[in-house]
């Protein structure tokens, strides 16, 4: 389907000829000019950079100016837990008047709320997490806004509660199914915020308003009824984008015209949408290149030079750096720290084997040694071997400096969202504006199979939660019987798992829907429904001790499995051992077949990721003794990890086997998370930057999918557990997402720190 | 042969001297239970696994890691053979002294594996290196792995210490594209004290090496009280500075992280009070073989 987008330069409709308005001046024409295309226009007018670093920029004094304004504000926030919170305006796009770090110094402006760190209450959400935030951190919750919430306007989560089943709240309250957002956004939709830059905002909404004709067309059955509310909703939400930008000054009604008016156009809509949502993940797309387009025209035109194009970049991601959303405590130490996964995807190929690097991808990155390293946004390399070697070194050297890049496989995700795909998240390739996701967390298949031996009943609460079925008898845990009764229980565990993302996401569409987000998107997108697993490794572990040693199950008095003896050797996940690493396979293989054969909401394709985000640490503090020798307790691997000491061959056979998971099998992602200390690369910088290079392209070689890089040294790690104000910023990645070290909880740093770090002995 | 004694008789003046032996593949004592994880244990009686060896279808294999930056140039299958004749002080695998603690794996299998890795030796520049242990303890187990290696155009590399250089044939030099080459210590007497062997024959290998032109990676681990006096590390950096195709020196400062398997294997360990070098210790040591004009690290 192609919408017609009216033309700047024209008056009087489409047309293909170059235009002379000033917004798209000497841009080649195409396509892109007739309806929304905005792959298309990068695709015609970028210029791939293949040099090194050289050219940038360092920071300017107006740019240290106002990051400083910030970073003096973050100890008090660090301390309180939240900066300062609006309790009383429920945010909307308009519902706050515009807001300033230092109104004379920026070049990007907009803020969430009126003043920068006072965090917004979002209730559409739950009204329930907005009470239990505001007086964890000492706000008294309005009346009138609990009046409304409770009262007239139901909420996303009083809807989930509605309609779920008992079984599916067993689950829950298990937590073999966990971490599900019916309390909150979900997140992990990328509205494609470079729409508006391109076209303006007038030129989208009649775009909208071609499809509502199509829409009317139709007759009105259920679904064509909730298309064209959703519609009218994403007309309403464009309105306001322009009500808010007009606040602050600007009118973005039509097509930006400079660099700095793309990059303000762009941010206002990605301020929109992050002032209307509290989503999980709430990421920015791939916007580098498209950046590019306009900073190299301005730069050609003498209007810019290096060192202001440098500045427009580090502004933005100044406002970038400080997305806050009000949660609970309990909320952060699942999440570690306080995420906002304001993921930006950078470089990659294009289908045509040009690099998608521009300048600009360079830009972006230089904003980590301009402002320091930080967590957010949550920069990602759309990593290829047939990257530019001087990008690709700048990545390494970067990392080798930061440790605040992720990297994922460009090649498996341009196989399977084109090459105009991001990231949300952490790991949740999607086609932009084309495809969005229902985020639907994970299950813990480790608990789950505790669950198959004890016939259903929970390890710890000895409750019954699954359906009963005869626990497994006698002195050694046979491998055969274990594999039938765990197929079982996961074919039961596929049925609920599903069934509670069909309630979440049925009620997140009709309650909180994305106005915003869902108006820079094509009508028709591709839905995914987006389920995961955690605890992969302990599940493999433990299957291979059950086929490979010999495993004793220690009951107790009431006949329940709590513990395991496990006699002899057995091959373990993380060291390139097919023995071991077949029985991951086979686990994601089998349970994405399980899944796939569950009905979804609004005919969302089926898919799967293994990732635990950050929350590893509570999955395993919900899980009991585990027949590999895990005790009760204690954390998970992150991700799609190796258990913590059980990789000895080294990172890369640990990678390796990593990158057996097979993607087709597990398209919302598979998280790797390495540490290794400096010397673990190499003696010299040189040497060290190569060698990491080397690395990530064995690794995606080898279809390795995602990998986070941390460079440090333990000692660092521990000098700043003890002494936080002396590292303020030291930022590190754990499964897919990168943290402040000291806002990790204690129980989630000496996680990190016992985690496997490679090196040279 | 009979095994080793759990305990090797120690001696006042440093390393026990210990008799070279029959490679000989032994049982499951105290062997590393992950090291050859991927491998294939053969299960070949004692007989026909001693003619195997023999013939170099068979080693003696203790563990394999893929590592960075360590054991040569780029990302490199490292495989660390059992068994070494040396038994020096400091040795940080000291489970790898005998051969009897690795596990039997025929050069089939090993091959397999280092084919497996072809890739990633092209996208790091890295390859294969043999260590141990001491590779050149099995010979023919070494050079028919070296051949095949260089058959799937993999770059090679040992980790010796030249003790038994001898060993090496010219054939297996060919398959050979650089030499890491330990050398322990310069003055003779401290070689002994350290390793419990005589130093010539790792000076005749290096020269050996120089003069057909195998590029060379020295290595001097340096420990304080015993291999860190000025004139004992002047003579092995006049030595190195000697041999034409030195590419790289590196000194390695001692450390205490092996010690854990010392006592876990029932050994004495001599070097539990050694602290590791100073900063200063070590600069001053890397300088000694700097301003002979090599490349140090």
């Amino acid at each position: 389907m192609t919408t017609t987008v009216p033309n700047p330069g024209s008056t009087t409709g489409p047309t293909r000829t170059a235009t002379t308005a000033p917004a798209w001046r000497g841009f080649v024409p195409g396509p892109w000019q007739d309806g929304v295309d905005v792959r298309d226009f990068i695709q015609r007018n970028y210029t791939p950079y293949t040099g090194d670093a050289g050219f940038l920029a360092g920071a300017t004094a107006r740019t240290a100016g106002v990051w400083a304004k910030l970073t003096a504000m973050f100890p008090e926030e660090r301390a309180k837990g939240v900066y300062d919170v609006d309790a009383t305006t429920p945010s909307t796009i308009t519902a706050h008047a515009p807001g300033y770090i230092d109104a004379e110094n920026e070049i990007i402006v907009g803020l969430q709320t009126d003043a920068p760190l006072k965090r917004a209450i979002m209730p559409n959400g739950g009204y329930r997490m907005v009470e239990n935030a505001l007086r964890t951190y000492g706000y008294e919750p309005d009346p009138t806004v609990a009046k409304i919430f409770t009262e007239y306007r139901k909420t996303h989560n009083a809807g989930v509660f509605d309609v779920y089943p008992p079984n599916v709240r067993a689950a829950r309250k298990s937590h073999i199914v966990t971490g599900l957002p019916d309390a909150y956004g979900r997140g992990r939709i990328i509205g494609d915020y470079r729409r508006v830059a391109l076209y303006g905002v007038d030129a989208l909404v009649a775009a909208k308003g071609l499809e509502r004709a199509e829409l009317d067309l139709e007759r009105s059955t259920e679904d064509v009824i909730r298309d064209r509310e959703e519609l009218a909703e994403q007309v309403r939400a464009l309105g306001e984008l322009k009500t808010m930008a007009a606040s602050y000054g600007y009118d973005i009604s039509g097509p930006a015209t400079t660099a700095r008016e793309a990059v303000q156009w762009l941010y206002f809509a990605y301020l929109a949408a992050v002032k209307e949502q509290n989503g999980a993940a709430m990421s920015l797309g791939r916007t580098s290149t498209f950046v590019d387009v306009y900073l190299e025209r301005d730069l050609a035109d003498g209007v810019l030079d290096e060192t202001a194009a440098q500045e427009i970049i580090d502004d933005f991601v100044i406002k970038l750096r400080i997305v806050r959303f009000l949660r609970t405590p309990e909320y952060d130490a699942l999440f570690s720290g306080d995420p906002t996964w304001v993921t930006e995807s950078i470089g990659g190929m294009g289908d045509d084997g040009r690099p998608l690097v521009t300048r600009t991808s360079f830009r972006y990155l230089q904003t980590l040694y301009n402002l320091g390293p930080a967590p957010e946004p949550n920069l990602t390399v759309l990593w290829s071997a047939a990257l530019p070697d001087g990008f690709k070194q700048f990545c390494a050297q970067v990392s080798i400096d930061t440790s605040a890049i992720q990297y994922e496989s460009d090649d498996l995700l341009r196989g399977q969202c084109g090459d105009d795909a991001a990231i949300a998240c952490c790991v949740s390739g999607m086609t932009v504006g084309k495809q969005m996701q229902f985020f639907g967390a994970r299950v813990n298949v480790a608990k789950a199979l505790l669950y198959a031996i004890n016939g259903g009943r929970d390890e710890i609460s000895g409750e019954q939660v699954a359906p009963a079925t005869a626990p497994l008898a006698g002195d050694v845990l046979d491998h055969d019987e274990v594999r039938a009764a765990y197929d079982r229980l996961l074919d039961w565990l596929a049925e609920t798992y599903v069934d509670a993302l069909n309630c979440i996401h049925y009620m997140h569409d009709k309650y909180a829907y994305e106005r915003l987000e869902m108006a820079l998107h094509d009508r028709t997108v591709l839905r995914t429904l987006a389920c995961g697993i955690a605890g992969l490794s302990v599940a493999v572990d433990s299957l291979s001790a059950i086929r490979y040693a010999t495993v004793r199950p220690v009951r107790d008095e009431t006949g329940l499995v709590v513990d395991y003896d496990v006699e002899g050797e057995y091959p373990t996940y993380g060291n390139d051992d097919d023995r071991a690493d077949d029985i991951a396979v086979e686990l994601v293989r089998s349970f994405m077949a399980k899944i796939r054969r569950q009905p979804t909401y609004r005919g969302a394709v089926h898919t799967q990721s293994v990732l635990t985000i950050t929350s590893n640490v509570v999955y395993g503090k919900h899980t009991g003794n585990t027949p590999d020798g895990r005790r009760a307790g204690q954390p998970f691997a992150p991700g799609a990890n190796p258990m913590n000491g059980r990789d000895t061959h080294g990172m890369l056979a640990s990678a390796l086997s990593v990158a057996k998971l097979p993607y087709d099998d597990a398209q919302d992602g598979i998280s790797l998370t390495s540490t290794v200390v400096p010397s673990g690369l190499g003696r010299t910088r040189r040497e060290q930057v190569g060698n990491l290079v080397g690395l990530l392209d064995a690794y995606t070689l080898s279809h390795g999918f995602h990998v986070n890089v941390n460079v440090l040294n333990r000692d660092t790690l521990t000098d700043a557990m003890e002494n936080p104000d002396k590292y303020p910023q030291l930022t590190i990645r754990v499964s897919g997402y990168a943290v402040n070290f000291t806002r990790l909880t204690r129980e989630q740093q000496l996680d990190v720190l016992s985690r496997t770090f490679h090196g040279a002995v | 042969m009979s095994t080793q004694p759990a305990t090797l008789p120690a001696t006042t003046d440093g390393a026990p001297v210990i008799e070279l032996t029959t490679p000989l593949v032994g049982g499951a004592l105290g062997r590393s239970s992950t090291g050859t994880a991927g491998l294939d244990v053969s299960d070949a009686d004692r007989h026909e696994r001693l003619a195997q060896m023999r013939a170099g279808e068979l080693g003696s294999v203790h563990s394999w890691e893929l590592v960075t930056a360590v054991d040569g140039p780029g990302t490199r299958l490292t495989v660390f053979l059992a068994g070494c004749p040396l038994r020096c002080l400091y040795c940080h695998n000291p489970d790898t002294m005998e051969m009897r603690r690795g596990e039997p794996v025929t050069a089939d299998q090993l091959l397999a594996r280092i084919a497996r890795y072809r890739g990633i030796f092209t996208a790091t520049g890295g390859g294969l290196t043999i260590s141990g242990g001491e590779p050149l303890m099995q010979p023919a187990f070494v050079r028919r792995i070296l051949r095949g290696a260089k058959e799937l155009g993999i770059h090679t590399t040992i980790d010796t210490s030249g003790f038994l250089g001898a060993h090496c044939s010219d054939a297996m030099l060919d398959d050979l594209d650089l030499v890491l080459l330990d050398v322990k210590s310069g003055d003779p007497d401290t070689y002994r004290r350290v390793t419990g062997r005589d130093l010539q024959p790792t000076l005749d290998f290096g020269r050996r090496l120089a003069a057909r032109g195998t590029e060379i990676w020295v290595r001097f681990v340096l420990v304080p009280g015993l291999t860190d006096d000025v004139a004992n590390v002047d003579v092995v950096a006049d030595y190195v500075a000697s041999l034409a195709t030195v590419s790289r020196v590196e000194v390695l400062p001692f450390h205490q992280m092996g010690q854990d398997k010392w006592q876990s294997l029932g050994l004495r360990y001599e070097l539990a009070d050694t602290r590791a070098p100073s900063p200063q210790l070590v600069e001053r040591v890397r300088g000694q073989f700097r301003a002979r004009g090599l490349t140090v690290h």
